[in-house]
């Protein structure tokens, strides 16, 4: 039964931004801690540990995400756990996540002057509190921008969980067209709300660096 | 005890190959007419005409700010309601294309800019017309200073080209649906594709290095 394509259903689409919301955060968070540990490992002392994080960024960056979700998706049978369209697209993203923010916060605590380093030492601060109090905060300074903008792609990126079904802004729009075949209407909306979520976050991004830059040349 | 069963894949291996010559051609020419698209779009961004500047601003926002996924979902299903009907495939690349020229656009326009003024006015005072300045003294020094960013977008398309599976037009990702579909060896088969998607991003990262040698190094003179 093909039926008109009402109000209920932009509501129903809406609602979904709620998903595409919960997986970005988790997404991001996870991310945000993984990609910690991939940025500190790249930039540590032991060559064993560069090499991995390099390895692990190489991976997740020269493959598609679509595959990186098909994997996860159908690697949750391999390792024995039930198929859930939430948890993989949750863990794929956050692998995903991890690989791009490591890369980008190691070029942010590359950007740090060595000679803070040198002078935390000198002042026989231990690695952890060099990182905590020296090298991190100066490194958020430069890596805050180029994040904000890693989001808008993170949540471009959670639309592809709709592919494996899990039901987010994309998937419910795919719901609402097969009910009501409107495809333009309906995926015009979808990209609307996506538009809406995102363009706030590129601006930001771009002002938070055109600061910067100013910050720099000053 | 989950049993590896990578057998069909090996039996089916020339399918998946020639997958991945579907998605390099694919990418292939998305990239260049992407590249003839973000050059006009550049060009008219860093023209003078303020409606044209506002027109390209408006497609590189609406496309960055988008999903791929949904771009090709209104490009496939939404425009034959506009009388706009075009085959997996042509969708596909028309989507593609879109995509990347939005990238493209932006990453060009920040070449053309990084070109000192100085630079043209030099170009003008050695006699040269306004065709051979934009080409040789503008356009060729700055597809050199993004040729990194470019060629990482370039990449990042190919990647992104396995969404068009979707759709059902014909690449790697398909061929590895279609396959998983008559064999259900799922994990083995997107593994098998997700090494060979690597394989393809380090091809055409050695391939730009390649052209790199070629056509930007110093001295400019050819």
């Amino acid at each position: 039964m093909i039926r008109e394509f009402s109000s209920a259903d932009v509501l129903f689409i809406a609602s979904a931004v709620r998903w595409t919301l919960i997986l970005s955060a988790i997404a991001f968070l996870g991310g945000a801690l993984g990609g910690l540990l991939i940025a500190l490992s790249r930039t540590s002392h032991s060559r064993a540990l560069r090499r991995m994080a390099a390895g692990f960024i190489q991976v997740f960056q020269g493959t598609p995400l679509l595959m990186q979700l098909f994997l996860v998706y159908f690697g949750l049978a391999v390792v024995g756990l039930p198929i859930n369209p939430l948890l993989a697209a949750a863990v794929a993203l956050t692998l995903h996540a991890s690989a791009y923010l490591g890369e980008i916060w190691r070029g942010a605590i590359e950007a740090v002057p060595s000679g803070q380093t040198e002078a935390a030492t000198a002042l026989s601060l231990s690695y952890r509190d060099r990182m905590r109090h020296v090298i991190l905060p100066q490194a958020m300074r430069v890596a805050i921008a180029p994040t904000v903008g890693f989001l808008v792609q993170l949540i471009k990126g959670t639309s592809l969980a709709s592919i494996i079904g899990f039901t987010e802004l994309t998937r419910a729009g795919q719901i609402i067209n097969n009910a009501t075949f409107k495809p333009f209407l309906v995926f015009g909306t979808v990209a609307i709300l996506y538009f809406i979520l995102c363009w706030p976050l590129s601006l930001l991004a771009r002002h938070m660096e055109a600061r910067m830059r100013r910050a720099i040349t000053r | 005890m989950y049993q590896f069963n990578f057998q069909p894949v090996f039996d089916n291996l020339d399918l998946l190959l020639y997958g991945a010559w579907l998605t390099v051609r694919l990418s292939l020419m998305a990239m260049i007419l992407g590249l003839i698209v973000s050059v006009l779009g550049a060009v008219a961004k860093t023209s003078g005409i303020r409606p044209l500047r506002w027109l390209i601003d408006v497609y590189v926002e609406v496309i960055r700010n988008t999903p791929f996924l949904v771009q090709i979902f209104f490009i496939f299903f939404g425009l034959p309601a506009a009388g706009i009907s075009m085959s997996p495939n042509v969708a596909a690349l028309v989507a593609l294309v879109i995509n990347v020229g939005a990238y493209g656009t932006e990453i060009i326009r920040a070449g053309i800019e990084s070109i000192p003024q100085g630079q043209v006015e030099a170009g003008r005072a050695l006699g040269l017309n306004p065709v051979q300045i934009f080409r040789y003294v503008i356009l060729k020094p700055a597809l050199r200073n993004i040729y990194p960013s470019l060629t990482s977008q370039f990449i990042y398309l190919m990647l992104t080209s396995s969404v068009v599976s979707v759709i059902s037009a014909n690449d790697l990702a398909s061929a590895g649906a279609d396959l998983n579909a008559q064999t259900f060896a799922s994990f083995e088969i997107y593994l098998v594709l997700t090494i060979l998607y690597f394989l393809l991003a380090f091809g055409f990262s050695t391939m730009f290095s390649a052209i790199r040698r070629i056509f930007f190094t110093y001295p400019a003179g050819r």
